[in-house]
């Protein structure tokens, strides 16, 4: 019930008028005035935002904030996580409640135009797969007509699913639930015979199921679900913050500097890697930013490599390869813009 | 205005008051006042959600509901395909709402009135089951009850590979983690005239009970009206299927592949939903009927004894229908209730009005402040509605006073 009332609070926000502080007014002020960031995340995804057991935050769309925090003020620690679902997560953006939402949420035309949102990059690159039972046989998703699909509401996934089926002339029944967890169980209740989602979101549920080894991820991706964090539109000071935050995090492993030797980087001669940690030019205070932002953002956080072995990586459970997300030096797509 | 040389001169020549002190008048003034502050608060309202969606880029209007919806909906009442628009979306959901709100009525209904009767029994364990079944269902939140249901009970049923079932081979019924299978009717060419014999069975069952009163008005002879009716509405359809040769065939549900095909099913969330609801509303209901029972003096039923009336006539005709004045206000309330709560079929992934609508659609479109408003309009349509059915329903069986 959490979710509609959610919903109806950010709607009569809206139409009391209180969006306007959503819409318009300068986002860097009221962080800098309340102290910390308000991010959204997930309810639970391991390696992308997932409580543990001391209720810290953890993962890659976590780490982001981190960063946009190490950034404004210098501690990444100071973020409040609003965990939201599937179907909560604009609203709770549009209406203000946070202020950057980095939840493995795909970017799309529609979400990008008619939302009011905008995209500030992406965070990780991903596709749609599907998840079965070893024990049915199956080894193409072409051969999944007739099933019943569990599937999480609000999502791309509900629509390339749709998509998909119908593109190969295929039947299913879908089985929709709002909340992650509700999917989860439902799927490992046997309720239905396949899982669909972003295919790093079934290698880290999988690791959730009484009995991982049972289940496989079958090899077809269905969609591009680039995934990164989301601001409102109309407020680009905001919105160049958290895209930049994610480009030093890049640039930052492009150059080789890392959390570790961030402080030696220092004494760098290369022009690079002196704009990057703010020792050459004023890039911080063209983001309303000290001088030093990208250098706390490596520091406390580090940059995109050691964020995602540290959470995704070969180290983690999840063992994801950075196939696509490798830099486009090493052959994948993750490409920053320079900064000068 | 008249002119004004003392107190009293407020009414003039004519002996009216002036408008000043009219109350009348005065009461006038500030209804239609407070009616343009109403007016104003909405208008600004509505004006200012408008620039604010405006302002933040957020679309809005209602011209998505003439889009399509591309996505796939598991229980539809109407044909509904992905590439239905959302406004067919939105009477998929509403159905949904609706059928899971009339059913569970029906239900809460029935095992509230067994249940209220049974808590006024003299047998010991009759009674103690009902009151048990009272404190343990209403005390418990209904939310906790579906996630039981669904959860705990239909979540933990095998699958249809689980229960060993031959491939292809016909099943009559089969309870398993899919849903309930039955064997579909299937009508044939020649099939309406069965429909038509059970419509006029009804019918006559209406007249014949309107026929019997005015005879025992009269004359004083009784006529058994319940067993013809059910004669008829069993006997009728049977003639008319048997004469247009058995226009009528079962067809059964068997395992394909992954799921069960064909048949007739119930899913398990509709079907958890509904226990849930009908369960715990009834508990309630329990209650009010046990009330409203109560409510009817004692020398109502010994002044029937009395008269020699007995015990079973003299429940029907004493007792219940001067409990029902006491009942029928409060089990408004109760349907309402019922009603609303179904909304928590978004927990358990029964795709109802709030789930699809307030949910996959809102998320697609964007548009809460529509979808939210018009969701809300339509829990309120039905609430109103229900409570106008009733309402009728109680002035029916009101007390005539003389």
């Amino acid at each position: 019930m959490k979710k509609k009332i959610l919903s109806a609070v950010a709607g009569v926000a809206v139409v009391a008028g209180l969006g306007a502080t959503g819409a318009s007014a300068a986002t860097l002020d009221d962080v800098k005035a309340k102290g910390f960031v308000q991010c959204g995340v997930s309810t639970g995804l391991a390696g992308f935002s997932a409580p543990n057991d001391a209720g810290d935050w953890s993962g890659i769309d976590v780490d982001l904030c981190r960063g946009i925090a190490a950034a404004v003020f210098g501690d990444a620690s100071a973020v409040k996580y609003s965990p939201l679902s599937a179907k909560e997560r604009f609203t709770a953006l549009q209406s203000g409640e946070i202020d950057v939402l980095s939840r493995n949420t795909t970017w799309t035309m529609s979400r990008d135009t008619q939302l009011g949102l905008n995209f500030a990059g992406v965070n990780y690159y991903d596709g749609q797969g599907f998840m079965v039972r070893k024990s049915l046989g199956v080894n193409s998703a072409l051969q999944l007509s007739g099933a019943s699909v569990c599937v999480q509401t609000g999502t791309t996934t509900e629509l390339n699913l749709t998509d998909y089926f119908k593109a190969n002339d295929m039947t299913y029944n879908p089985v929709v639930f709002e909340k992650l967890e509700e999917v989860n169980a439902a799927y490992d209740a046997n309720r239905c015979d396949v899982y669909t989602t972003d295919q790093s979101g079934l290698y880290s549920i999988r690791l959730g199921l009484s009995a991982p080894d049972e289940h496989m991820v079958l090899p077809e991706v269905i969609s591009k679900e680039p995934l990164g964090p989301v601001v409102r539109q109309g407020d680009d000071q905001w919105f160049n913050i958290v895209k930049w935050v994610h480009n030093a995090m890049l640039n930052a492993e492009e150059m080789g500097v890392t959390s570790e030797n961030v402080d030696e980087m220092l004494n760098s001669t290369d022009p690079n890697v002196m704009r990057l940690l703010g020792k050459e030019g004023t890039f911080g205070d063209s983001i309303g930013l000290s001088n030093d932002w990208a250098y706390n953002v490596i520091k406390q956080v580090g940059n995109y490599g050691e964020m995602f072995e540290r959470n995704v990586g070969a180290s983690t459970p999840l063992a994801i390869d950075r196939g696509v997300n490798a830099l486009w030096s090493k052959g994948g797509l993750q490409y920053a813009p320079p900064i000068r | 205005m008249a002119h004004q040389e003392s107190v009293a001169s407020d009414v003039d020549d004519s002996g009216r008051v002036s408008l000043m002190n009219d109350p009348k008048a005065r009461g006038l003034v500030f209804q239609v006042l407070l009616i343009i502050a109403v007016i104003y608060l909405v208008y600004s309202g509505v004006t200012n959600a408008i620039d604010n969606l405006a302002r933040a880029g957020i679309a809005s209007g209602f011209g998505f509901f003439g889009e399509r919806a591309g996505f796939d909906i598991g229980q539809s009442l109407i044909p509904y395909t992905n590439d239905s628009t959302y406004l067919r979306a939105f009477f998929v959901g509403l159905l949904n709402t609706m059928v899971v709100g009339l059913i569970g009525v029906f239900f809460a209904t029935i095992i509230g009135f067994i249940i209220g009767l049974a808590r006024l029994s003299k047998n010991y364990l009759v009674q103690k089951f009902a009151t048990v079944y009272v404190e343990m269902l209403r005390n418990i939140p209904l939310l906790l009850q579906l996630l039981f249901w669904y959860k705990a009970v239909l979540s933990i049923l095998p699958s249809p590979r689980q229960v060993g079932l031959e491939p292809g081979a016909e099943v009559v019924f089969s309870l398993n983690n899919r849903g309930l299978y039955m064997p579909r009717i299937v009508p044939e060419a020649g099939s309406s005239l069965i429909l038509y014999a059970l419509l006029i069975a009804i019918v006559a069952w209406i007249f014949i009970g309107r026929w019997a009163k005015k005879r025992q008005m009269a004359t004083g002879q009784q006529f058994p009206v319940f067993f013809t009716g059910l004669g008829l509405i069993i006997v009728l359809p049977l003639l008319a299927y048997l004469v247009t040769g058995m226009p009528l065939s079962l067809e059964y549900s068997s395992l394909q592949g992954f799921n069960m095909v064909d048949g007739w099913v119930i899913q398990p969330e509709f079907m958890a939903l509904l226990l849930g609801l009908a369960l715990y509303t009834a508990a309630f209901i329990a209650e009010i009927v046990r009330a409203g029972i109560l409510a009817v003096s004692h020398g109502q039923s010994e002044a029937a004894y009395a008269l020699g009336i007995r015990p079973n006539l003299t429940s029907r005709l004493v007792i219940v229908p001067q409990a029902m004045r006491v009942i029928i206000p409060p089990l408004t309330s109760q349907y309402l209730n019922l009603i609303k709560n179904s909304s928590l079929a978004v927990a358990i992934g029964y795709p109802d009005l709030v789930s699809i609508f307030g949910g996959t659609v809102l998320n697609q479109t964007g548009q809460a402040v529509e979808v939210i408003s018009i969701t809300m309009l339509v829990y309120l349509t039905l609430s109103l509605l229900t409570s106008a059915f009733m309402n009728w329903f109680n002035s029916s069986v009101a007390l005539v006073e003389r």
